[in-house]
């Protein structure tokens, strides 16, 4: 039976009861802990919160990806020729190279995570600007191999145009303005924020300039992985790329030659000879129209290699922006042994962009 | 009174594991790039997404702290990979099961030429 | 302990001698930066019944039009908008979000025994994301409106010209709103269930809301990517839908409908949930069969991962995949009968009292049974081949979501009323309100089996002669139902203005919600309740002078032993 009509011993003073705006209250019975929230009993159970509604978000974005996989697999599944034949274009060492950046990240990550549990503010602080700056270099690797494939004309299904020679286009250049702009107001911001003698706003600028930077590096390093590669087996990217969309581009040629003679030869000749003749050319014609139809799904590769990468991306900018935001708490010394779960959620949050990109890797680069 | 060691609210990685696991995730990366240049055809997917798997375990159990964690967390990702599999698996069946029945767009009945 | 005076001795009332929650705080920035779970619930609870405002109006002109065979004053091409919007309204602006963001914000914590949900911003967040995904969804009617059906089938919804890629973007905002309440909830249940609160001492209708949270979760990303694929086709041309470019039509259907099945089930679990605690509290009797409820509400939401084939019987699906989601569905609906069986079997030797809210629960019974038998018609394939795409689909889904949901969730909103605003409604205009929904629902969707068995096609602005008796007889119903539900609304606005002071515990329920002043405190409870079994009523005894119903201490054993009855009171 309840016995309520008695408060138990031990229960406090109800808490202010005014106003809607209680973001984390200054609960009476919690000590002076000011990140404790008001409707939570203690700080394990606030951190084992977070940590099960960030797993249950990480569970969210797992089905989400899982459309893509989706499409993928039922496509290759399908056309398993056409997958094969798209391998061609991308080149595995730089899918490696950001793979191993993306890892470098995870274990600065990780062990941010430990630095913030530890009370480490400046370890903690260094590892958050590295992870962003290998973030950026992702990025810039990304940049390059984005703007190769529209100088080549290696795009999406209805724009599936490949090229016999890549014509240099300021694709780099134009992705690269974002980095460029951010390079120059980061620069600005740490310039001001030194001068006002404003310590936290100048770290917390500095830290993204170099994080702007890192971009660049990410740049050059996909621009010098394919000369280094080129000079090891003889033929550089473009050029392996070059004479890719080149068998293509004949290909299609062909096919389109052969159903023109096809129509040719049904449209001039009367019966009889004609047949044969026709029957003879529809075969040739049945295996243009497979190199056709192979050019379309390959189309549609690339249609599921722009939307993932794409999609994961945005996904690695997102998570940048959130790490920026740690970043400037951290600068304010909210992170210590007592508190340190926004840190290790985001963690966890960043953990899933290596994993999804650990499974994009192989399935996108590695096929051929 | 709440006791405000981190080491009530979760454990903390040590260094060294740290460290181990990026190794082993290189090495895997470095694995799965080698073993793709062997071709070795209908193998290949598979052994790939075994080694992906392997990673992403290491990721999960070791830098996600899986291992130390409220077990709950790791059976509420595992879970969610079993809807994976179950949305892939049907719609991949069901796909590949009606293939035959489908009709070329080039087809003169479809296009009407 | 067997004198009068500890017999009678009530238990305290949480929040009694306080401010409650809408008069802690004013000003309209009080509420729209409001982190309080009961305001959130409050403001969606406003948000909801506009957009069923909205699409019950484009259901009454749909049903207008269809008085005749031919056009009386909508072209086809508006028809098309109109039960696309129709649609599209309801399902995503109103019946997914309904009970939970509605009416489970406002009692899952309170319900709980806890202050608040466990991320109150998120939940803030969650109401603001599906304002904007509401904006979008207006913005796309006035852009140009949609016309492809609220299942956005491709290729004509990547080829029409209407605004698709808006709504479609609205869809994927509101999906946000969806996953963050269900999210949050799950956490709340997890984590923040007080002392004594076991999983098997919750209440039944949080084992709904963690039920339906779990579903939310895991389907509504797929919607969220498919919407993404959508708009990318459109906008981008990927090809990988549209067959002119080698894509896969069907590959949509099985996107959507892996969201879009699971859905219905986010539809209904909520409901079931809160007419297990509606018959519990009505027949003033525990409710039988506890555990099987429970692990229903888990089965049926697991369960429903398992069939979404069964909406793509006539699509081009193969046979091997129509005949595995066929057998399937017939799974679904063992948890669905366990259920009710056990609703019937708490009722059976209650203490039924047949107030407004157990007049919707039983309605929901009865509509519900026959939403679910008319299910298995569609979910068998042969019948399913003549009845896909007819009116019997449409009469199957409005039993179960108008009949259903809809219901259930009336029935929760007169139960948990005065608790959320301290005011009693009129019981007798309520009842009538009741009385005529019923009939009119009955009228407009019954004649609907029988024209869709007929052969009269879903979406067709206009129909044969044979069909015209029970169209207008539909539309009739529909005025019917339409005035029934207004009367609703006028009941409960002017209790709003009018009506009697609430107690804490005018239905004499037993779960904690009843334990705090009707309406809450800012903060829900004084200091964290006890916990004892739910669906306790031995101790729960009106009281005239409260005109509601208290809780008494301590039942002295020496009445327990000689089997007096309890309820006796002062």
């Amino acid at each position: 039976m309840s016995t309520t009509t008695a408060p138990p011993p031990e229960a406090a003073p109800p808490e202010h009861s005014g106003g809607g705006n209680d973001d984390h209250g200054h609960g009476h019975d919690h000590g002076h802990d000011p990140f404790l929230a008001h409707h939570f009993g203690s700080a394990k159970q606030q951190f084992d919160a977070g940590k099960f509604g960030m797993w249950l978000f990480l569970v969210t974005e797992i089905l989400f990806f899982s459309g893509l996989f989706c499409a993928y697999a039922v496509y290759r599944s399908t056309h398993p020729e056409a997958f094969a034949n798209a391998d061609q274009y991308l080149d595995p060492m730089l899918g490696a190279a950001n793979t191993a950046v993306l890892i470098f990240s995870s274990l600065t990550m990780a062990w941010a995570v430990r630095a913030a549990q530890l009370g480490q503010q400046q370890l903690l602080v260094r590892l958050l600007t590295i992870t962003l700056s290998c973030a950026s270099i992702f990025l810039g690797v990304k940049a390059v191999e984005y703007s190769h494939k529209w100088d080549l004309g290696i795009l999406w299904s209805s724009m599936f145009n490949p090229q016999l020679h890549a014509h240099h286009s300021p694709a780099l250049l134009v992705m690269s303005i974002p980095a460029m702009l951010a390079v120059v107001a980061t620069a600005i911001l740490f310039g001001l924020g030194k001068s006002k003698q404003k310590p936290v706003q100048a770290k917390f600028w500095g830290c993204l300039l170099i994080t702007s930077a890192a971009y660049f590096g990410g740049v050059g390093l996909g621009l010098v992985v394919p000369i280094i590669e080129g000079a090891i087996t003889g033929e550089t990217a473009v050029e392996v790329a070059e004479h890719a969309a080149a068998t293509e581009h004949a290909a299609v040629e062909h096919a389109a030659a052969e159903n023109a003679a096809v129509k040719h030869a049904a449209d001039h000749t009367a019966d009889g000879a004609a047949t044969t003749a026709a029957t003879a050319g529809s075969v040739e014609a049945a295996a243009a129209e497979q190199v056709a139809i192979d050019m379309t799904y390959t189309g549609i590769f690339f249609s599921i290699y722009f939307v993932m990468t794409g999609l994961h991306g945005i996904h690695i900018l997102a998570g940048m922006g959130v790490i920026a935001w740690l970043l400037y708490r951290s600068l304010l010394g909210h992170f210590g042994p007592r508190y340190f779960g926004p840190v290790d959620f985001v963690g966890l949050y960043w953990h899933l962009v290596d994993l999804i990109w650990i499974y994009l890797f192989p399935l996108l680069y590695l096929i051929g | 009174m709440d006791s405000h060691d981190s080491h009530e609210i979760a454990h903390v990685m040590p260094l060294k594991v740290l460290f181990s696991i990026f190794g082993l995730l290189i090495f895997f990366t470095i694995l799965t790039v080698a073993i793709a240049e062997l071709h070795l055809g209908r193998w290949e997917i598979i052994i790939s997404m075994l080694i992906a798997t392997t990673k992403a375990s290491l990721v999960a159990v070791y830098f996600m702290h899986l291992r130390y964690d409220n077990p709950f967390n790791a059976m509420v990702f595992v879970f969610s990979l079993v809807f994976v599999a179950l949305f892939l698996g049907f719609t991949l069946v069901d796909v590949e099961q009606y293939q035959p029945d489908l009709i070329p767009v080039e087809d003169p009945i479809a296009t009407g030429s | 302990m067997s004198d009068n005076a500890s017999r009678t001795a009530t238990a305290h009332v949480h929040g009694h001698s306080e401010e409650n929650y809408l008069e802690c705080a004013h000003g309209w920035k009080s509420w729209a930066f409001t982190l309080d779970h009961k305001r959130i619930g409050v403001m969606y609870l406003v948000a909801i019944l506009a957009s069923f405002l909205l699409g019950g109006v484009m259901a009454l002109v749909l049903r207008a039009e269809l008085f005749t065979p031919n056009k009386l004053f909508l072209s086809e091409d508006m028809y098309n908008q109109m039960f696309t919007l129709h649609g599209a309204v309801m399902t995503f602006l109103f019946l997914i979000p309904s009970i939970p963001a509605a009416l489970g914000n406002f009692i899952l914590p309170v319900m709980l025994g806890v202050k608040d949900v466990a991320f109150p911003r998120m939940n803030l967040a969650s109401f603001y994301l599906w304002v904007f995904g509401a904006i979008f969804f207006l913005l796309a009617i006035l852009l140009g409106g949609l016309d492809t059906g609220w299942t956005f089938y491709t290729p004509y919804s990547t080829t029409t010209n209407t605004a698709v890629i808006t709504a479609t973007l609205g869809v994927f905002i509101l999906g946000f709103s969806s996953i963050f309440t269900g999210l949050n909830f799950m956490v709340t249940i997890n984590t923040m269930r007080p002392a004594g609160m076991t999983w098997f001492r919750m209440p039944l209708f949080l084992w709904s809301l963690y039920a339906t949270s779990i579903i939310q979760i895991l389907a509504t990303p797929v919607l969220g990517i498919t919407g993404l694929l959508l708009v990318a086709e459109r906008a981008l041309g990927i090809g990988i839908f549209d067959p002119a470019r080698g894509g896969d039509p069907v590959l949509f259907q099985h996107f959507f409908w892996f969201y879009s099945h699971p859905a219905v089930y986010i539809m209904i679990l909520p409901a079931m949930g809160v007419v297990s605690e509606l018959v519990s509290t009505f027949s003033r009797k525990t409710i039988f069969g506890y555990r099987f409820i429970a692990y229903s509400s888990i089965a049926i939401a697991l369960l429903g991962f398992l069939v979404w084939g069964h909406h793509m019987f006539v699509s081009g699906q193969s046979a091997l995949a129509a005949t595995v989601f066929s057998a399937l569905t017939f799974t679904v609906s063992i948890p669905s009968a366990i259920k009710v069986f056990n609703w019937l079997s708490t009722m059976y030797k209650g203490a039924i009292s047949l107030e407004t809210p157990m007049c919707y629960a039983l309605s929901f019974i009865f509509l519900f049974g026959i939403g679910g038998l008319t299910g298995l018609y569609l979910g068998a394939l042969a019948t399913d081949v003549h009845l896909h795409d007819t009116y019997f689909v449409v009469a199957h889904f409005h039993y179960v979501m108008v009949g259903g949901t809809l219901i259930a969730f009336l029935g929760g909103l007169h139960y948990w009323w005065p608790k959320m605003f301290g005011r009693m409604y009129n019981e007798t205009w309520a009842r009538v309100a009741c009385l005529i929904i019923f009939v009119g629902f009955n009228a407009t969707f019954f004649p609907q089996f029988v024209l869709g068995s007929r052969g009269m096609p879903r979406r067709y602005a206009r129909y044969d002669g044979e069909f015209i008796f029970f169209h207008q007889f539909s539309t009739t119903g529909a005025m019917i139902l339409g005035c029934g539900l207004v009367l609703c609304a006028g009941v409960l606005v002017h209790s709003l203005l009018r009506g009697r002071k609430a107690p804490a515990n005018p239905w004499g329920g037993s779960t904690l919600e009843w334990k705090c002043s009707s309406p809450p405190p800012h903060h829900n409870f004084d200091w964290p309740p006890v916990v004892t079994e739910p669906y306790q009523y031995d101790h729960i005894v009106y009281d005239p002078e409260h005109q509601g119903y208290v809780e008494v201490e301590d039942i002295p054993e020496e009445d327990e032993v000689t089997g007096v009855p309890v309820e006796s009171h002062t």
